[in-house]
């Protein structure tokens, strides 16, 4: 393959769908110029969604791609490194895809530690269904589904990977784009799973919860101090009411799921030689 | 009476309204939205007692459904495609435990490769659960069906839950007139739902899901339940008596188009068979002696009807909007055994696959139907396989994509050399 070392080297060719104004033109262009920096070449990078807007953006870029299924995206993109180890694996998905139809398997993938990079592209709203409300639409909020206010709380996609164990725990916005771009380099960086989320508006169904302009006044970047090692104080950042924290909220070192089958590996073999082996020798 | 435009989307959710159905877990996937978003609009506005909640995904929206049922609330829900498939786990529990509820499915193709458009391999995967289907072509027959769907699941003798399918697009999104009952008169058709054994009755409590892990009882059950299926047969007439003399429609398990002389017939479903039907009339117009059988009822499978209505026909051709991979048409094997057992059997019995993915018909298939039924060149053994529609212009597109995808075609948009594309 011929080098890549140009924003254009990383387009499929395939222009993208999303309506004009869609925040997420915005982190497709904080990831592909992440791809640049990383000098990731596309045949070492496969991306992997499930069904929305979101979804749909391996279709945009030249690497190897997945477009699942509603919900399927995490088990998919976990198949993928675990057949592949080598490859680096970004997943790509929504809110709806990610927390709601899909939300049983970001747990189990966060806890397991599995060496993938997974963006939520959370515009609190299903997109690509045209406005229903999500996990993470706010309460009160009127949609096609609760025109006249929705009776469920929010959850913080943030909080709760870092509650599910998640060793990487980011948070961007579509409109910064080289902060997005370094957390999603620092996040294809981290052994192990790296969990971003990124806020964005969704131009036709939610300009209100996630109205650009009131997002700008509401962000703030995590502090300097901040030490992403210690859990509580990432929680507490995570879920801070008065501010929304950009930056990296969690970073802890433990071994990767793929470290772990070695591991279990070698201590197996080593049980081999005393295990059966060395009681029929005690009855020969 | 009111008699208005309405999509079938719209169609279906005037059906549940009217039902006055309590309780609607929800969630949306096109083209099936429209009809929750509606409800919910309602309930929220107060102008229907239901209570609308949107679940985490169509495999808790069933199971939500199936529980309320289980209380003896009247439930509603609807779903397409995917969403069907990933609640159908729940479809043989809400049918196991005899809960009589309606469900609404959009049609829609399946994944992958990933499409929109309509055809019937969704609803169809349920043909064996225990749901009763029916499939319509109008609006107002979505919304009159889900009325009697309502009325033949609940019964005591039946006790099994319904499905209602209409086509994705075709006709979830086409704008037809619909008269839309008085909600008084529905009540005099359908009254309120009375459970013949409700999980909470302070009278005598019950317990669900028991495991049945003896061979001979599990038969039993099963048995039991494709007997309650069947007497949908005979107490169906009398139900559709009831709603013609209510609302002055009647709508028959098959619907007969140009059928009383014709010596040739094409089976169909749901809205394609409109197009069907516009056909029919042009080669009737030829002089030709054909007709259309539209099949409303696919659960129970309508097996007397079926053979009253195409016995002593020269030819059969039935035209399957779903594909059975490594088979062929579901309904056409379905009719095929309805047939079988008539010493008078259509002789040609043609298997024809069309509308895949929404396809449309192109002009000259049905003459081709028509003239493969009336000079039957194949064997007896070869008719049998199934024939998909298709024209050459179709394969030269297909040749075209092939093209594009291998970056040998330089109409294609943009760069071609994507890695996936290899
Ligand atoms: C099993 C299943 N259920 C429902 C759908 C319909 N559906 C497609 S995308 C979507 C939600 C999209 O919202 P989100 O994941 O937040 O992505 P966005 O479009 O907002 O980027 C839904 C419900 C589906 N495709 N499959
Ligand atoms: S519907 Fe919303 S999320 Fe989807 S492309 Fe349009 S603006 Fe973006
Ligand atoms: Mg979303």
């Amino acid at each position: 393959m011929e080098e890549q070392d140009k924003f254009c080297d990383y387009l499929s060719g395939v222009n993208p769908v999303w309506c004009p104004g869609c925040g997420y033109y915005g982190i497709l262009g904080a990831l592909v110029e992440a791809f640049v920096d990383l000098k990731l070449p596309s045949k070492e990078l496969a991306l992997i969604s499930g069904i929305g807007c979101a979804s749909r953006l391996p279709y945009f870029v030249k690497s190897y791609g997945f477009h699942g299924i509603h919900g399927r995206a995490l088990p998919i993109a976990q198949g993928v490194k675990i057949a592949n180890p080598n490859l680096t694996v970004v997943t790509v998905g929504g809110d709806g895809d990610g927390l709601a139809i899909g939300g049983g398997h970001f747990p189990h993938v966060a806890r397991n530690n599995v060496d993938l990079t997974y963006i939520l592209f959370n515009n609190a709203i299903y997109g690509m269904t045209k406005g229903q409300f999500s996990p993470t639409t706010t309460l009160f909020s009127s949609t096609k589904t609760s025109p006249f206010g929705l009776t469920g709380e929010a959850l913080n996609p943030s909080a709760l990977a870092i509650v599910y164990g998640a060793s990487f725990v980011a948070r961007g916005f579509s409109v910064k784009k080289e902060q997005l771009k370094d957390l999603i380099m620092q996040g294809i960086r981290h052994p192990g799973f790296a969990f971003i989320e990124i806020l964005s508006s969704c131009s036709s169904f939610n300009t209100t919860d996630m109205n650009v302009a009131r997002l700008l006044k509401a962000i703030d970047t995590v502090p300097a101090d901040h030490d992403p090692e210690n859990p509580v104080e990432a929680l507490r950042l995570a879920g801070d009411e008065s501010k929304i924290h950009l930056g990296v909220l969690r970073r802890s070192s433990r071994p990767s799921l793929e470290d772990r089958f070695q591991e279990i590996e070698k201590k197996a073999q080593r049980g081999k030689s005393h295990g059966i082996d060395s009681l029929v020798r005690q009855f020969a | 009476m009111t008699r208005t435009m309405l999509t079938g989307n719209a169609a279906a959710a005037w059906g549940a309204r009217l039902a006055e159905v309590d309780y609607v877990p929800s969630f949306p996937i096109t083209p099936q939205t429209e009809i929750l978003e509606t409800l919910a609009g309602w309930s929220q506005l107060g102008e229907i007692p239901a209570r609308v909640v949107m679940m985490d995904s169509e495999h808790s929206m069933l199971a939500a459904a199936a529980t309320a049922a289980a209380t003896g609330v009247r439930v509603f829900t609807a779903t397409s495609s995917q969403g069907f498939l990933y609640g159908f786990e729940m479809l043989y529990a809400i049918a196991g435990l005899r809960l009589p509820l309606v469900l609404v499915n959009v049609s829609r193709a399946l994944a992958h490769p990933i499409t929109l458009e309509p055809d019937h391999n969704d609803v169809l995967s349920a043909r064996d659960t225990g749901f009763l289907q029916f499939h319509a072509e109008t609006s107002q027959e979505v919304l009159d069906s889900i009325l009697m769907a309502y009325r033949l699941a609940e019964h005591e003798k039946i006790l099994l839950p319904a499905i209602v399918n209409l086509d994705g697009f075709y006709l979830s999104f086409t704008r037809e007139a619909v008269e839309v009952p008085e909600p008084e008169e529905t009540k005099n058709f359908l009254p309120a739902f009375r459970p013949a054994y409700p999980l909470l009755s302070n009278r005598e409590p019950v317990a669900m899901g028991a495991a049945v892990l003896d061979p001979s009882l599990y038969s039993y059950f099963k048995h039991q339940m494709h007997n309650a299926a069947e007497n949908v047969l005979t107490i169906y007439p009398k139900i559709a008596g009831e709603f013609a003399e209510t609302f002055g429609r009647r709508h028959g398990i098959i619907e007969e188009f140009m059928l009383d002389d014709a010596d040739y017939v094409i089976v169909m479903t749901n809205s394609f068979a409109s197009m069907g039907k516009a056909e029919i009339k042009r080669l009737r117009q030829k002089g030709k002696k054909i007709g259309l059988a539209r099949l409303r009822m696919i659960r129970p499978f309508p097996h007397e009807e079926l053979q009253r209505v195409l016995r002593g026909r020269k030819g059969v051709a039935v035209v399957d909007q779903n594909i059975s991979v490594g088979k062929g048409g579901i309904l056409f094997g379905e009719i095929a055994s309805a047939l079988y057992p008539l010493a008078d059997r259509p002789p040609v019995l043609l298997s024809f696959i069309g509308g895949l993915g929404g396809r449309r018909f192109r002009p000259g298939e049905f003459d081709g139907m028509l003239a493969s039924m009336e000079n039957p060149t194949e064997s007896a053994a070869e008719t049998a396989r199934p024939h998909l529609l298709f024209t050459g212009e179709e394969c030269r597109q297909v040749g075209r994509f092939f093209a594009i995808a291998r970056g040998s075609d330089n109409t294609a948009h943009g760069s071609t050399r994507s890695p996936r594309a290899a």
